[in-house]
């Protein structure tokens, strides 16, 4: 380290003399930077502008915890990287360096923290930066720190028009990058672009009805725009939900939305939706709607009077997924059977678990639902 | 009864009928604890020459010596780990504004400052850093919101809730946020499958479930959540190797062992789960020639799957492991000295 701190003055010297050099330094630092590393790197060292700088080694503290071995070119962008960084150098030879970094190693936060320290103080141009970062992302699609660079870098422009374009582009090498939904969210809220998204999720849906991402992106933009109050929009989706579950009834991520949507109303108030999903048994069997059923009856039962007469076939229901259908999840469904005849009763008295008791029901009188 | 009818492309396959991504375990796979090639693995990494990972890692550096100090304690063998280099390495990273970075020379985040934090609880050395500054440092993260940034440039994720909490509480300092506010937006990022993402309407994530638990029982607010709607949740990421994903339709990853498993054992629900099965995963992931865990069987493996393999083999109840703690994933005995018990549900 204090290698470093000797050098500072001869560094912050050559900077202030050679200002006309330093242009002719950008261009050339800018062609080796194209230039392949196998064809022909020219390392730091040998580069004549880069001659003032010392490289400071990495230090892992006083005693080393462990040794490190780079590769070389890798030892010396890094090592370049933190001598600029001690003496806190805002340059175009700095910023080129960051890019050398960032394409080692993407994920290192404080080489991106220092690219948009440099964007600033050199005041450069934002649209490059875009076209830049876009690269960048298409490149690594999954690290945190691209993604919240562009974020800044669209900030700073107060430009969102080509994120949703880009965000779709990313979408359609991996529709389920959490990265991408996030910045797509945060875009949408954030410059209020709402149009057409119902139609981008139904496009992804039909690709792939079992994408969670799209189903969490429905509810996103439905939540944001018309709400689900309206019943016109709420029978919409519900009956597009059971129109996918049709099409592929193991489908986790539909059933989780339909439950979802009905949490507040209640399952039990929207009408006719146990004889719809009732039907749907013999060909769109799945665990899920076997969960669903349970629920469903759960909610009749609370808001209903409450008879274990109707608790039976869904104890029933529970028992077969328990030894038969959904066995790895046994302990889950031997719980909602417990809970079911503990509140409503078989009768019997049910063996003690470690679960809580489930809250009691009030009673209501009137209609019962038929059985299935 | 599972019949494998056929194996299409990438991982999915055709159970009774039906497409499920999933891998399957080889018979030959191993099925019993190898602890101490574990140890050895970690004792030994980043000691090898030629080790580019270990280079490129740096700007996590903080938490890999984390992860790597705490499967060592919980497996009996932190002595084997350097102590006062480490406690050394710590003191050079804090910053002036208190902060902690991953490495010399980076740059300070929230990350790395609890990472950080937790070690020297580890090492009961707390006061070799500046604990002042530290809570500063934490306390002006938080916004308007309730949220906190990660570091000074503002990226918002409820991960960070959680390093926030869980810093000041093992520090003692909790009192020194806007507690309600915190609370406030965690709960603003729960969804309608019970689960959280990493800010507001963010798909559900068995990750940030994790942190948004942990987050809620370490500030006393447990009884918030859904925790049928959510153990449920949770639950549904067994598949039917016995492995665990991070949201519907993905593949296990032996980190998911700890999300998912303790954010169940927050919740009071982690019986829902097939232990046994489970267990089977996990031992599978163990690579028998370099020790260490992969994320999944067959694959490299790292400190950090090493870490939370070894974590949810004790919450499954390994006898030969130490108790470890569900909300800061260190272990219990650590926490018991430094005097916090954190909620969980029964």
């Amino acid at each position: 380290m204090s290698s470093v701190e000797e050098i500072s003055n001869p560094v912050a010297e050559n900077l202030e003399e050679d200002g006309v050099e330093e242009e002719n330094t950008v261009e050339e630092a800018e062609m080796e930077y194209e230039e392949p590393v196998k064809g022909g790197y020219i390392f730091y060292r040998d580069r004549k502008e880069w001659a003032d700088l010392e490289p400071v080694p990495q230090d892992d503290g006083p005693n080393p915890v462990v040794k490190i071995a780079y590769s070389e070119k890798c030892k010396y962008v890094f090592d370049m990287f933190r001598a600029l960084l001690k003496n806190d150098e805002k340059s175009e030879r700095a910023f080129a360096l960051t890019a050398e970094a960032i394409e080692l190693n993407a994920a290192n936060y404080t080489v991106w923290h220092y690219r948009r320290v440099l964007l600033q103080a050199l005041d450069k141009d934002l649209r490059e930066e875009m076209k830049y970062i876009t690269a960048i992302i298409e490149d690594q699609p999954k690290n945190y720190q691209v993604w919240h660079h562009r974020r800044m870098v669209v900030e700073w422009l107060n430009d969102p028009s080509e994120e949703l374009q880009f965000v779709a582009e990313i979408l359609s090498q991996d529709a389920k990058n959490y990265h991408a939904w996030q910045h797509r969210q945060w875009v949408m809220q954030e410059y209020k672009l709402w149009d057409g998204e119902l139609e981008y999720v139904e496009e992804l849906l039909e690709e792939d009805v079992r994408n969670n991402s799209a189903w969490n992106q429905r509810h996103f933009v439905i939540s944001h725009t018309s709400g689900y109050s309206d019943s016109a929009i709420l029978e919409r989706e519900v009956q597009y939900t059971l129109k996918q579950i049709k099409k592929a009834p193991h489908n986790e991520s539909a059933w989780n939305y339909l439950n979802g949507i009905l949490q507040d109303g209640g399952l039990s108030s929207y009408p006719g939706l146990l004889e719809q999903v009732t039907e749907l048994q013999d060909t769109c069997s799945s665990p899920y709607l076997t969960a669903f059923l349970v629920d469903l009856y759960e909610d009749i039962t609370k808001i209903y009077k409450k008879n274990r007469h109707h608790s039976k076939p869904v104890i029933k229901l529970c028992k077969l997924l328990a030894e038969e259908k959904d066995t790895i999840r046994r302990e889950y469904w031997n719980y909602v059977s417990r809970s079911l005849q503990n509140t409503y009763g078989s009768g019997d008295p049910v063996a003690s678990s470690s679960d809580p008791p489930p809250p009691s029901s009030s009673q209501q009188p009137d209609t019962e639902p038929s059985d299935p | 009864s599972l019949s494998l009818l056929a194996e299409s492309d990438d991982n999915n396959f055709i159970l009774q009928g039906t497409q499920v991504k999933d891998v399957i375990i080889k018979p030959d796979a191993p099925n019993t604890l190898l602890l101490d090639k574990h140890a050895d693995y970690i004792a030994a990494y980043g000691s090898k020459k030629d080790d580019y990972e270990y280079t490129l890692s740096e700007y996590l550096r903080m938490s890999g010596i984390y992860w790597g100090l705490t499967v060592m304690d919980l497996m009996g063998q932190l002595s084997r780990m350097n102590r006062e280099e480490i406690i050394e390495f710590i003191k050079s990273c804090q910053h002036d504004c208190g902060g902690i970075s991953a490495s010399i020379g980076h740059d300070p985040h929230l990350l790395y400052t609890l990472s950080a934090v937790q070690i020297l609880s580890l090492y009961d050395s707390i006061n070799v850093i500046d604990v002042e500054k530290v809570v500063d440092y934490v306390k002006g993260l938080q916004q308007e919101d309730g949220s906190f940034a990660g570091d000074k440039w503002g990226e918002i994720d409820t991960r960070f809730s959680f390093c926030a909490v869980a810093t000041l509480a093992l520090l003692g300092k909790l009192d020194e946020i806007n507690m309600d506010k915190a609370v406030e937006f965690v709960l603003s990022c729960m969804n309608f499958d019970g689960g959280f993402g990493c800010r507001p309407d963010s798909e559900s994530h068995a990750g940030q479930i994790y942190c948004c638990t942990g987050f809620l029982s370490i500030t006393g607010q447990l009884h918030k959540v859904n925790a049928d709607l959510l153990g449920w949740w949770l639950c549904e990421r067994q598949l039917p190797s016995g492995g665990l994903n991070g949201r519907p339709e993905k593949l296990p990853d032996v980190c998911y062992s700890w999300w998912v498993l303790a954010s169940l054992k927050i919740i009071g629900r982690i019986h829902w789960i097939d232990k046994a099965k489970l267990r089977s995963f996990i031992l599978a992931c163990q690579d028998e020639e370099t020790g260490g865990f992969a994320d999944r069987p067959g694959d490299m493996v790292d400190p950090f799957h090493t870490l939370f393999g070894v974590a949810g083999l004790s919450l499954l109840g390994d006898e030969q492991i130490k108790p470890v703690n569900p909300v800061f994933c260190m272990p219990e005995d650590v926490l018991q000295r430094v005097g916090l018990q954190p909620d969980l549900l029964s």
